[in-house]
């Protein structure tokens, strides 16, 4: 089974973290602290696997996030990679080119999509298609569901140009603001 | 009170933080806002403020008053607060809060719930942090979802199972009958999770295993239709059909086939099949074929299909993929004991490997290296061992010194190589070398008797090109001070004899005591050696001078033996020339710490000679006189004491005599675990009162295995000049089952005869 997952940025900043297994939180803060070190440690064109107490590391790079699971002994290593890369087309599919502010600010949809794709340590689907469509009507439901102002959209429509338009059904029209210049990679309109 | 500000407002607030201390006042206020606003039991806003709470806990502040909130929106009849309210609970929650069984009835009831999503989100945060009472609790719930048609549900189910059998074993006969019709489903993912509860189940229940086997002819029939059904948009890879309900499908036909004949034959057609049909090009495919060799290797398969896939993991060596490389060599280092004539024939390619670039590859190669040396090539092997130690990084050296040493101990072909190849390993990674290995080098030589004077030539020759690597020079000092008659004579067979003489030999042992370079340890080798040649060579003088100049050492240690050897020659001339005669064959002992090489020459034993031979981890006993020279301490027989015992922890002491110093008690702790589950990073510590001195050596490891599967064991030397009744304090920690444990206690009931 797979012990976890943890995503994190070039500086070492977490984005996100999946535990299979019951651990307490200092030492969770621990091995956060450890696989950063060890992964931003590795040459640009090492093997992608590790070794680590009696687990296996298998980490990969994408753009500016660094991708980390944990396996047991007995596990494919070279699975697991496609593991990561499936996640990745996952996300992919849902943001639309997705980059590490799309998982920053929607950081609640990445977990929602890996809850659809692993489950206790396991893949529980290996179609992209199925896992796209319950994500799709899961937040169908909550759009359906929701009274009054919401904070999670349920679906966005995402122009060319980058001005995300909020399209929940019960919210009074369409709201756009502009996040200020600084931001690394482009500029985007997050609706709130 | 203002509504609170949405949670991508704080994420972008945040991020616009400059320093560290800005982000935490930031966080610290929003905390309080959120805080206040839990306590005002606000349901429209709680979903918004637990989302930002677990953003906050992502950058690692302190989310826990969060918990009970995430409950209530787990009872909330919204959809959207279940969502977070459930995220919240797997990120925050676990079963070591009380708080968590609060959860079992929400579970309970959105296992029932008319929506398959609330149902998912159930069976989804039981499947990933369920504890065992939550388990016991809803099993009976997860064997009903089990059976339904609704495939979301199933799959979900099917890995719950797999979770609730983790958690609690005994539980597993209740979902066998669910499983009677899993494999005839055509959704793959009921299909994958299927294969993953009746993998979970083989492996835990030898029973269940015997059961499943009947399974195999359908499992075949699976993988099959997989491999020859055309494109199938829903779950290709890259060319290949859903690669992860292959690569499980091989894993669970390992398993069947493992010590089975008639499973192993029904399976060799399709693992051929897929050996021989699936695409190398991408990662993907070679997964799958990774995975088959891995199986192939396991059952009892056919001699044909274990070459078959031996070649494979040959062809995977040569793949420009890094990854290929890596996860080739790890499969050869476990296929090796097995079946090492096939893996020799790819040997070359392995020894290339050593000259990769990767680290992890580099270390691979070299385990499998060693793995490979035979009585055949071992010449041929050790020659490119030997490159590899003079080029790799230094996190190697130690590990290919210490292989080195072990090869050539079982194969080498004659002395004259073995001891070339010491000496090639000594100026090439001398300070790297284990410490252990130079008692084990001295003892070697000596036993090669007629190899001596080629043997302290050759250490004598490197000696005055390098005096850095202190484990050669330690060699060569022992060496020297013991076969120097040997070096001056010129008497070597093996070589040109080169012309030294006595006062050369004794110009380079004092350099060696005066030399920056030197640890004290090996200042003790040089000043013995200088000793011992007091007896071999005639400028007796000279010796003498050296001696009795280090007698006022700063060097306690130094000190004590220059004292020592100056009342030989002053007192004890007569006793001189027996003393430092020729050693004799040593007995290897095997030990894990340090050897100690037990000297049996002669009536006398002196601890003179003895504290020569030790390990540079030596003891610290201080003579006031030579009158124990003469007396032979009787090993008793003490008997064993329990020390500690105390929550399923014991220490039992055994006692023995450190021969001949009778001030020493040296004792064998024996720590061993009656719990059921294993006491890991274990350390035992102890402190005894000021007139005792006390040195503890390297445990045997740090795992104290359950069920008293094993012991830990750690030697003590207690120097006890004084006589005193024996005390220690000791303390113990470990972790057990996760949580560290750690304790104090006192031991009285030391038998007298450990101390008098």
């Amino acid at each position: 089974m797979m012990r976890f997952l943890l995503l994190f940025s070039r500086q070492g900043k977490l984005r996100l973290q999946k535990w299979f297994t019951p651990i307490p939180e200092r030492e969770k803060k621990k091995i956060i602290r450890d696989m950063t070190t060890m992964v931003l440690a590795r040459q640009p064109r090492s093997c992608n696997f590790l070794h680590w107490k009696d687990l296996k590391i298998i980490y990969k790079r994408y753009a500016s996030l660094y991708f980390c699971l944990a396996i047991e002994n007995q596990e494919n290593e070279l699975l697991a990679l496609e593991v990561i890369h499936r996640y990745v087309e996952l996300l992919d599919k849902y943001f639309g080119n997705v980059c590490e502010l799309d998982i920053i600010f929607n950081f609640e949809k990445a977990y929602f999509i890996l809850d659809e794709f692993l489950l206790g340590g396991e893949i529980q689907e290996t179609s992209k298609q199925v896992v796209n469509r319950c994500i799709e009507s899961s937040d169908m439901l909550q759009e359906y569901y929701c009274e009054g102002e919401t904070d999670f959209p349920g679906t966005w429509r995402k122009y060319h140009g980058g001005v995300y338009e909020q399209t929940c059904i019960l919210t009074c029209g369409l709201k756009g603001i502009e996040i200020t210049a600084g931001e690394e990679y482009r500029s985007r309109m997050y609706c709130i | 009170m203002p509504a609170p500000i949405r949670l991508r407002e704080l994420i972008r607030t945040i991020r616009t933080a400059r320093t560290q201390a800005e982000e935490r006042e930031m966080i610290q206020k929003e905390c309080a806002a959120i805080r206040s606003s839990f306590r005002e039991e606000d349901n429209t806003y709680r979903c918004r403020n637990v989302a930002k709470l677990l953003y906050m806990h992502m950058l690692g502040y302190p989310a826990h008053f969060g918990q009970l909130e995430c409950l209530k929106l787990i009872a909330s009849q919204k959809f959207t607060d279940k969502r977070i309210g459930y995220l919240g609970a797997m990120l925050l929650l676990d079963e070591r809060q009380d708080v968590h069984l609060l959860m079992t009835n929400c579970i309970k009831n959105d296992l029932n719930h008319s929506t398959q999503y609330v149902q998912g989100l159930a069976l989804c945060t039981l499947g990933c942090m369920g504890s065992s009472e939550m388990c016991r609790d809803l099993a009976g719930e997860v064997e009903k979802l089990l059976k339904t048609s609704n495939s979301y549900l199933r799959k979900k189910a099917a890995l719950c199972a797999v979770h609730v059998i983790r958690k609690v074993p005994e539980l597993m006969e209740m979902f066998l009958p669910a499983t009677k019709n899993l494999l005839s489903e055509k959704n793959h993912g009921v299909l994958h999770t299927s294969v993953v509860l009746l993998t979970e189940m083989c492996e835990r229940s030898p029973d269940m295993l015997a059961h499943f086997r009947k399974l195999v002819p359908q499992l075949v029939r699976i993988l099959k239709n997989l491999i020859m059904s055309g494109y199938s948009p829903e779950h290709d890879v890259s060319g290949i059909s859903d690669p992860f309900l292959q690569v499980r499908i091989l894993r669970l036909l390992r398993i069947l086939g493992k010590s089975d004949d008639d499973s192993s034959e029904a399976m060799n057609d399709i693992l051929a099949q897929v050996a021989t049909n699936t695409e190398t090009s991408k990662n993907v495919g070679n997964a799958i074929l990774y995975e088959t060799v891995l199986t192939i290797m396991d059952i009892k398969s056919e001699s044909g299909l274990r070459v078959l896939a031996i070649n494979i993991l040959g062809r995977f060596l040569l793949n420009n993929d890094k990854n290929i490389r890596y996860v080739a060599l790890t499969s050869l280092l476990k296929t090796v004991q097995t079946d090492h004539n096939a893996v020799q024939r790819h040997r070359s390619t392995i020894v290339d490997c050593l000259k990769d670039l990767d680290v992890s590859i580099k270390r691979r190669a070299m385990e499998l290296s060693f793995a490979l040396v035979n009585g055949n090539n071992i010449r041929g092997m050790m020659k490119e061992l030997l490159y590899f130690l003079d080029s790799c990084d230094p996190e190697f050296k130690a590990d290919c010194a210490s292989g080195v040493f072990l090869a050539a101990e079982k194969y080498a072909p004659s002395k004259r190589w073995h001891i070339d190849t010491i000496m090639r390993v000594l100026t090439t990674a001398g300070s790297y070398v284990r410490d252990d290995s130079v008692p084990n080098l001295i003892q070697l030589i000596t036993n090669s008797v007629e190899m001596h004077a080629y043997t302290v030539q050759r250490l004598y020759k490197a000696l005055l090109d390098d005096i850095s690597q202190q484990p050669l020079v330690q060699v060569a000092s022992w060496c020297i001070g013991e076969y120097g008659d040997l070096l001056v004579s010129g008497q070597c067979e093996e070589e040109e004899p080169i012309q030294v003489t006595e006062d050369e030999v004794l110009d380079v042992l004092e350099g060696l005591l005066v030399s920056n370079l030197s640890t004290p340890v090996t200042r003790g080798y040089a000043l013995t050696a200088i000793m011992k040649l007091s007896t071999r060579f005639s400028s007796v003088n000279r010796i003498k001078k050296v001696v009795s100049i280090y007698g006022s050492s700063i060097d306690v240690e130094l000190q004590q033996r220059a004292v020592e050897y100056n009342a030989l020659f002053k007192k004890y001339d007569h006793m001189r020339p027996a003393l430092l005669e020729r050693m004799p064959i040593m007995e290897k002992t095997a030990t894990n710490g340090p050897t100690e090489i037990v000297q049996t020459n002669g009536e006398t034993e002196p601890s003179v000679v003895e504290s020569k031979h030790l390990p540079p981890v030596t003891h610290s006993c201080i003579s006031q006189s030579f009158d124990y020279l003469l007396l032979l301490t009787l090993c008793l027989g003490i008997p064993p004491m329990t020390a500690y015992n105390k929550n399923g922890l014991k220490i039992d002491f055994t006692f023995e005599r450190a021969n001949p110093n009778p001030n020493i008690a040296v004792i064998t702790i024996h720590a061993s675990n009656s719990t059921e589950a294993d006491m890991t990073d274990f350390v035992f510590q102890a402190a005894v009162p000021k007139t005792f001195q006390l040195q503890l050596l390297s445990p045997s490891s740090n795992v104290v295995p359950a069920l008293n599967q094993g012991t830990v064991t750690q030697v003590i030397r207690v120097l006890n000049p004084q006589k005193q009744q024996l005390r220690m304090r000791i303390k113990l920690t470990y972790t057990l089952k996760g949580s560290a444990v750690q304790d104090l206690a006192e031991v009285n009931n030391f038998p007298p005869q450990s101390w008098q």
